[in-house]
């Protein structure tokens, strides 16, 4: 049972961060909202996983929002967005898929070695999961540096706080009213989010983050 | 006695793979007439053109040096000595045991070398233009090769493939994201050195973007056979690698009874058919990739590799 329970939550966690990758590697906008929800979904599976081996009820609840919210309601919300703004063409990377990659790789690596080390006297099963976690959120961060396109920003930042809720439910003992409190707050940084997208397309007819560059009076 | 044995399995081996190297690809090209709704070739035709095109003269370009004669033979050579160390359908076979996935790496590798020398030998642009690809894609598979290759010595211990067979056919192997990742890599890898669809079209060689096609487009007669039976064969090698790996089911461990044996050559050939199938669906279902999205491609399989080496990296240092 002990090694059955670890490989499933190495396999879920380690799900995540292949599918970070793919979030990286992805160019099409609305596949890349497909990947996302899929993301939501393999998240929602390993707090559902972690709410049973540790046998707390309340991550059960966790593992619902983070489905609700983050496989449906956001990324419908932003296909409606990029439907609205009519900018359904490929990404533009800042850099080259490869280099992305590497520098993901990179990442990751230097996220388990910081963990591994960091976390030795917690639990196996948190350990482990905090690695990833951190893992992912990298990736996110990776994410919002080398794409130009806003709404791909966007999706880096949500999946950034997936890697968030990840570490949330490793670690034992974090209150309901926290974690309901973040989700509801991502609802919240997506609507201000949206709202911000309409505006930059209004005034620069484009989507394009390079675009903001004009106001500091030269392009990057 | 029982090195007589081993040896007459060690050389049923290597006919088998010859024996049925062109009726996997003429399984392929039927699968995927029919699923285009075509007739198609019949299933043995791959066999007539072989003895066909060995019959015919061999016709050398002036401007070719010896090397162009030898390239055919080396890489076939090389193919089938690969082949000869990959458990079809038993593991502990007699030459298994001189060699590990590393010099098959090897192996595979030295044959492309020499038939990328030989497309650039006669000095025509197309056969330049196979060559710089080959290279590329080369650059991109090999390395992504070598890191499936150490993702499976980390499980299994071994980088020795009846090894690494035998421990995968025992029930310990666990549930592992990593091998899945290795798997998917494996399958890229693969695509890539086959020639298969969306890096490579088997099937024409009247296009720009074709890479194996255009490196042997100078040969002719017999030295075509060679090559297109070598390329026939490595498609085999790959899918019995994949198969012996992760589908060993049916695979007859080392030391096994004769009827043991037997057995599992019956399931090497049902996986052999199963993975024709599959082949020609996934090809017919796919769109060809222009030549530059090729290494983001295999990247993707070099990249899987290596985060499949560092998950378990992690879960060896947890455990």
């Amino acid at each position: 049972m002990k090694g059955l329970s670890f490989d499933v939550a190495h396999l879920l966690a380690g799900g995540l961060v292949l599918i970070s990758f793919l979030l990286l590697y992805q160019t099409r906008l609305y596949a890349l909202l497909n990947v996302f929800a899929l993301q939501a979904v393999v998240l929602s599976l390993s707090v559902a996983w972690q709410a049973y081996v540790q046998g707390a009820d309340h991550l059960y609840l966790t593992a619902l929002f983070a489905f609700a919210f983050k496989a449906i309601i956001i990324p419908v919300a932003l296909h409606r967005i990029i439907a609205e703004l009519g900018i359904h063409r490929d990404v533009e990377n800042v850099v080259g898929v490869g280099l992305t990659m590497l520098g993901g790789l990179a990442l990751v690596a230097l996220s388990e070695v910081v963990m591994l080390r960091i976390a030795s006297d917690a639990g196996v099963l948190a350990r482990e999961d905090l690695a990833f976690a951190l893992s992912v959120v990298l990736l996110g961060m990776l994410m919002m540096v080398v794409r130009r396109n806003a709404v791909s920003m966007v999706v880096g930042f949500m999946s950034l706080e997936n890697g968030l809720i990840l570490a949330a439910t490793a670690a034992k003992g974090m209150p309901l009213v926290v974690e309901i409190s973040v989700a509801f707050s991502v609802l919240v940084a997506l609507v201000v989010i949206g709202v911000f997208l309409f505006r930059i397309s209004e005034r620069f007819e484009t989507v394009d983050a390079h675009a903001l560059d004009r106001l500091r009076g030269r392009r990057g | 006695m029982a090195m007589i044995v081993d040896l007459i399995f060690q050389l049923f081996q290597m006919t088998l793979v010859i024996a049925v190297a062109p009726l996997l690809t003429g399984l392929v090209r039927v699968t995927k007439a029919r699923l285009l709704r075509r007739k198609g070739p019949p299933l043995l035709q791959s066999y007539r053109d072989l003895v066909r095109l060995a019959r015919k003269e061999a016709i050398v370009a002036d401007t070719a040096s010896w090397l162009f004669r030898f390239v055919p033979y080396l890489v076939f050579a090389a193919t089938w000595v690969a082949a000869a160390l990959v458990p079809t359908f038993a593991t502990g076979l007699l030459f298994s045991w001189s060699a590990d996935l590393i010099a098959i790496v090897a192996l595979l590798g030295a044959a492309r070398f020499f038939l990328t020398l030989a497309g650039m030998d006669v000095g025509t642009s197309f056969g330049g233009i196979g060559s710089s690809r080959e290279a590329l894609f080369g650059a991109m598979a090999e390395p992504a090769m070598i890191v499936i290759v150490f993702t499976l010595a980390l499980v299994a211990g071994s980088t020795q493939l009846s090894t690494v067979a035998a421990y995968m056919v025992s029930s310990n192997v666990g549930l592992r994201v990593s091998l899945a990742m290795a798997l998917v890599a494996l399958v890229i890898v693969a695509l890539a050195e086959n020639g298969r669809i969306p890096v490579d079209n088997p099937a024409t060689h009247l296009e720009l973007t074709m890479v194996h096609e255009a490196m042997i487009l100078e040969y002719s007669g017999r030295h075509l056979a060679i090559i297109e039976l070598a390329a026939m064969l490595k498609l085999v090698l790959y899918v019995s690698l994949i198969a012996c790996v992760f589908v060993p089911w049916g695979l007859a461990i080392a030391d096994a009874s004769v009827s043991a044996r037997l057995v599992g050559a019956v399931a090497y050939l049902a996986k052999l058919g199963l993975a024709g199938v599959a082949l020609a669906v996934f090809e017919t279902s796919i769109a060809k990739m222009r030549v530059f999205r090729v290494p983001d491609f295999v990247g993707a399989a070099l990249m899987l590799g290596f985060l499949g080496a560092l998950l378990l990296f992690v879960s060896r240092t947890l455990k």
